[in-house]
């Protein structure tokens, strides 16, 4: 798509694909409400809503950090494997109080992101394969660490997963503070800015004298610190510590999150306000499918179709 | 996700003091090329000697054989990832595709052999073409793209088996089920297969015009086009051959455990992309070889062999060692290619 002149459908259509682009993950939630409010029972419930912003705070504070990722045209796929060490880091440390137990876990995280961002930027590692070892590494650690599932009988984390404030879920609130933090730094701060001029171009970056290896690892470190986040929000919903499924294929949701929210895969630009859609977007595609008691096969079918289309419809803008 | 090669392109042309300038091969990078062929095989041979001087019971007859048959199924699949990955592609649908084999296969042997080895390789390798298309003429990420396959894949395997609660069993006198369970001249058949497989896939990439075609993508799919190879037909060509390969590991699969088992296949991709990695195929693609697929299979069960054996060590351990030899092999990889661009 490189002619330079472009006939009159052609720029209509680019219009359109550009509109579908920045708006589509909206409409798409938009219609999914107006779908459940209409034609599912006991949907419009206080209780309800609840129930899916609580599912959904894990799913979104993990694709925060993989928005990260991929701005800079990377990804982390260990990030389902660092909720897994996080869980166990958290259970074992829990004796020594609440706080001190988070602390750990999120150590680990950025432990597990360091190393990632360390291959990937000084040892020229490609992100795939980089955060694949550590996704394989992180997840064999945390079942060395705690091999079976644990219940968690701390009062702090309990209410960490089941108190709110006026109505809304602790977890809601913070997956939502980190939304905005998140969104901060990318817009507003030299970091996010030095981040997606890396992702835009990172020969351009390295010439315009940024430290690339330093934001890269750094931005590796960030999306493990939310993964462990996630796995301590998860484990305090769930009140148990289950380090061989926690996590499992969260970063496939994480990913999806983020490309259906229109975040490129080519790097150079990244919307948290799409990502939270798109981790919306999800959610509420598996509820209406389950509440109309279709299978669990429909929903990875839907899901599979759904991550197609969105990279299918931001694929002119990544082609550049 | 070729950030590697986007790099060396701006880099400032680094001349080495040591490059003989009649244009052979210098001696450094003839030591990075015979490193990144035979490292694999090198350590391979190591891990065996010590494992088998450390327990007795790893040299005997029954060991190896469970090894290699194990080894087999793996094997089968890493055979197509290696066609993907020297095209600088990647394919995570693998794992689904071997499970969906599995089912179709053991569902369709009722209805004998050739149903129960057709209806598999058909669906694996048509959602494998699927996958190419998208890739090759639509231009997305193969990550991505395969990614959802991996979803689409297991999403029908749940709806053939009524959610997985049904398991489709394989009639244990049939011919279809001698295929996984025979053996000839004392050696199992899926064995006999794996190596047949193999050798008619080195032949195919080293010595067909297709093979040629694979490398010349990964090397550099513009320079590919513009000496008038067939881009897309090839890519689409290697995702076919990754879906039908592991469509017929999970039918072999199934002919050895006499049932469709639903569950399997899980975390399938990574291993099969690990062994390619470690056996000296570039992620990058355009170098890669198919006897190194075999040689990183065989080490990766080794070391879980030698894990087991172990026993007082948790079997989660194995992950932890996968992972960091994994690390430790693309690390030197890279090492060792970037060595040989400057060079």
């Amino acid at each position: 798509m490189t002619s330079l002149t472009l006939t009159r459908g052609q720029v209509d259509r680019e219009r359109l694909l550009r509109l579908l682009q920045e708006y589509g993950v909206y409409a798409g939630v938009v219609v999914l409400l107006v779908f459940n409010f209409v034609f599912t029972s006991n949907f419009v419930s206080t209780e309800n809503f609840r129930t899916q912003a609580v599912q959904v705070a894990p799913v979104l504070v993990v694709a925060l950090g993989m928005a990260l990722a991929i701005g800079t045209e990377g990804v982390d796929l260990a990030v389902g494997s660092v909720m897994a060490l996080s869980t166990s880091l958290l259970s074992l440390y829990l004796g020594y109080g609440p706080w001190t137990a988070t602390l750990m876990a999120v150590a680990g995280g950025i432990a597990v992101g360091l190393a990632n961002g360390s291959l990937i930027a000084f040892l020229g590692v490609q992100p795939i394969v980089a955060t694949l070892a550590l996704m394989v590494a992180a997840r064999g650690l945390a079942l060395v660490l705690l091999p079976q599932l644990e219940d968690v009988r701390d009062p702090g984390m309990a209410s960490l997963g089941s108190g709110d404030v006026l109505g809304v879920p602790y977890l809601v609130l913070i997956a939502a503070a980190l939304a905005l933090l998140v969104a901060f730094v990318v817009r507003r701060t030299t970091f996010g800015r030095q981040l997606l001029a890396i992702g835009d171009s990172r020969p351009a970056a390295r010439l315009a004298g940024l430290p690339v290896r330093r934001v890269l690892v750094v931005v590796y470190a960030c999306s493990g610190a939310l993964a462990a986040i996630a796995g301590v929000l998860a484990t305090a919903r769930l009140t148990a510590s289950d380090p061989t499924s926690l996590g499992t294929l969260m970063e496939l949701s994480a990913i999806t999150a983020v490309v259906v929210g229109g975040t490129p895969l080519s790097g150079g630009r990244i919307r948290i306000g799409g990502t939270v859609a798109g981790a919306v977007l999800i959610q509420l595609l598996t509820t209406t499918l389950i509440k109309h008691d279709l299978p669990p096969s429909w929903t990875q079918m839907a899901q599979a179709v759904v991550i197609v289309a969105a990279v299918y419809a931001a694929r002119e803008r990544g082609k550049r | 996700m070729t950030t590697g090669t986007k790099e060396a392109g701006t880099e400032p042309a680094v001349v080495p003091e040591d490059v003989e300038q009649d244009g052979g091969p210098g001696r450094g990078e003839r030591f990075s090329a015979l490193a990144q062929q035979h490292g694999a095989l090198v350590t391979l041979v190591v891990a065996m000697v010590a494992a088998s001087l450390s327990f007795d019971t790893f040299l005997t007859g029954d060991n190896l054989e469970n090894m290699a048959l194990s080894s087999a199924f793996l094997a089968v699949v890493a055979l197509g990832m290696t066609f993907v990955i020297v095209t600088g592609g990647i394919d995570l649908s693998v794992g689904s595709l071997f499970a969906l084999g599995g089912v179709l296969a053991a569902w369709g042997s009722q209805y004998g052999t050739v149903v129960a080895l057709l209806l598999p390789l058909a669906v694996c390798g048509l959602i494998g073409v699927v996958n190419g298309l998208l890739i090759a003429r639509s231009g997305l990420a193969p990550f991505i793209v395969t990614l959802a396959a991996m979803l689409g894949a297991r999403g029908i395997l749940l709806a053939v088996t009524d959610e997985g609660s049904r398991t489709y069993l394989v009639d244990k006198d049939s011919f279809f089920a001698t295929l996984g369970q025979g053996s000839l001249l004392g050696i199992g058949v899926p064995i006999w297969i794996t190596v047949v497989l193999f050798v008619l896939g080195a032949v195919v990439l080293r010595r067909t015009r297709f093979g040629q075609y694979v490398y010349a993508v990964g090397g550099n799919e513009d320079a590919a086009a513009l000496m008038g190879a067939p881009v897309a037909r090839t890519k689409i060509a290697v995702y076919a051959l990754s879906g039908l390969c592991a469509g017929l590991a999970g039918a072999l699969n199934a002919a050895w455990l006499v049932s469709g088992v639903t569950i399997l296949g899980t975390g399938m991709e990574l291993e099969a992309i690990s062994a390619v990695v470690i056996g000296g195929t570039l992620l990058s693609g355009g170098f890669g070889f198919v006897s190194g697929a075999l040689v990183g299979v065989l080490l990766l069960k080794v070391i879980q062999n030698v894990i087991n054996q172990i026993g007082s060590l948790d079997s989660a351990y194995q992950q932890v060692v996968s992972g960091a030899f994994l690390a430790v092999v693309v690390v030197a990889q890279t090492w060792l290619g970037r060595r040989r661009r400057v060079l």
